[in-house]
């Protein structure tokens, strides 16, 4: 079962320089919800950063975790 | 002979302004990311295409094959995908929703015209417009 940890770190390898903060949302380790803050989202729509993030666990989403609700900011969104 | 699955879907993708494939039904949506993103629409008042994805795994597979987004719900508009239930909820806190829809959230509520968009046509994957 994927942890909030697990995600974070996995998101934040997959996109250097990210910070991810990630919940889990019924307390039952398969749905989540991940802030993201990356420049790598700099010029990008919301599709695409939503993809960005979405492909970092391929298969795995629908699968062992359920829904990762996401939130996707430039540090200049976020700051 | 059977069409394709998938060909299928892209078919009711390009035939319905507005589609929205979802866990249950606008009525009784099986999850709660399809329920806010159906409330969404509705606040809206706009006519919208729903396909239920669970009789059939295979809808979800084929779906997401050809969308490349692996979460359901998917809203598609004028047969560009618009995003799941974070990127719909955001547009119509934003406002862009509502402007991608062309609906006038400052006047009266739209009309929404009398005839379906898929009307005489087939229906496949017992796809339903419903008027909210």
């Amino acid at each position: 079962m994927p942890t909030t940890d697990e995600l974070k770190l996995r998101i934040e390898a997959a996109l250097p320089g990210a910070r991810a903060d990630v919940v889990d949302l019924n307390g039952t380790g398969d749905h989540f919800q991940a802030t993201v803050i990356s420049d790598r989202f700099d010029g990008l729509g919301r599709i695409d950063r939503h993809r960005l993030v979405y492909d970092i666990f391929g298969a795995e989403i629908g699968g062992p975790i359920h829904a990762l609700s996401l939130k996707t900011l430039t540090p200049a969104d976020a700051a | 002979m059977d069409t394709p699955l998938r060909d299928q879907i892209a078919t009711a993708i390009a035939d319905n302004p507005t589609i929205l494939f979802m866990k249950g039904t606008p009525e009784q949506p099986m999850c709660g990311f399809s329920a806010r993103t159906v409330a969404a629409l509705q606040a809206l008042d706009v006519r919208f295409a729903a396909v239920d994805i669970l009789p059939d795994p295979r809808i979800r597979q084929e779906l997401s094959a050809l969308s490349n987004w692996p979460t359901i719900p998917q809203l598609f508009v004028d047969g560009e995908l618009v995003g799941g239930c974070d990127i719909v909820m955001e547009m119509y806190e934003t406002g862009e929703l509502a402007e991608l829809l062309g609906v006038d959230t400052d006047g009266p509520p739209v009309q929404a015209p009398e005839a379906s968009p898929a009307a005489g046509g087939p229906a496949p994957l017992s796809i339903e417009n419903r008027l909210s």
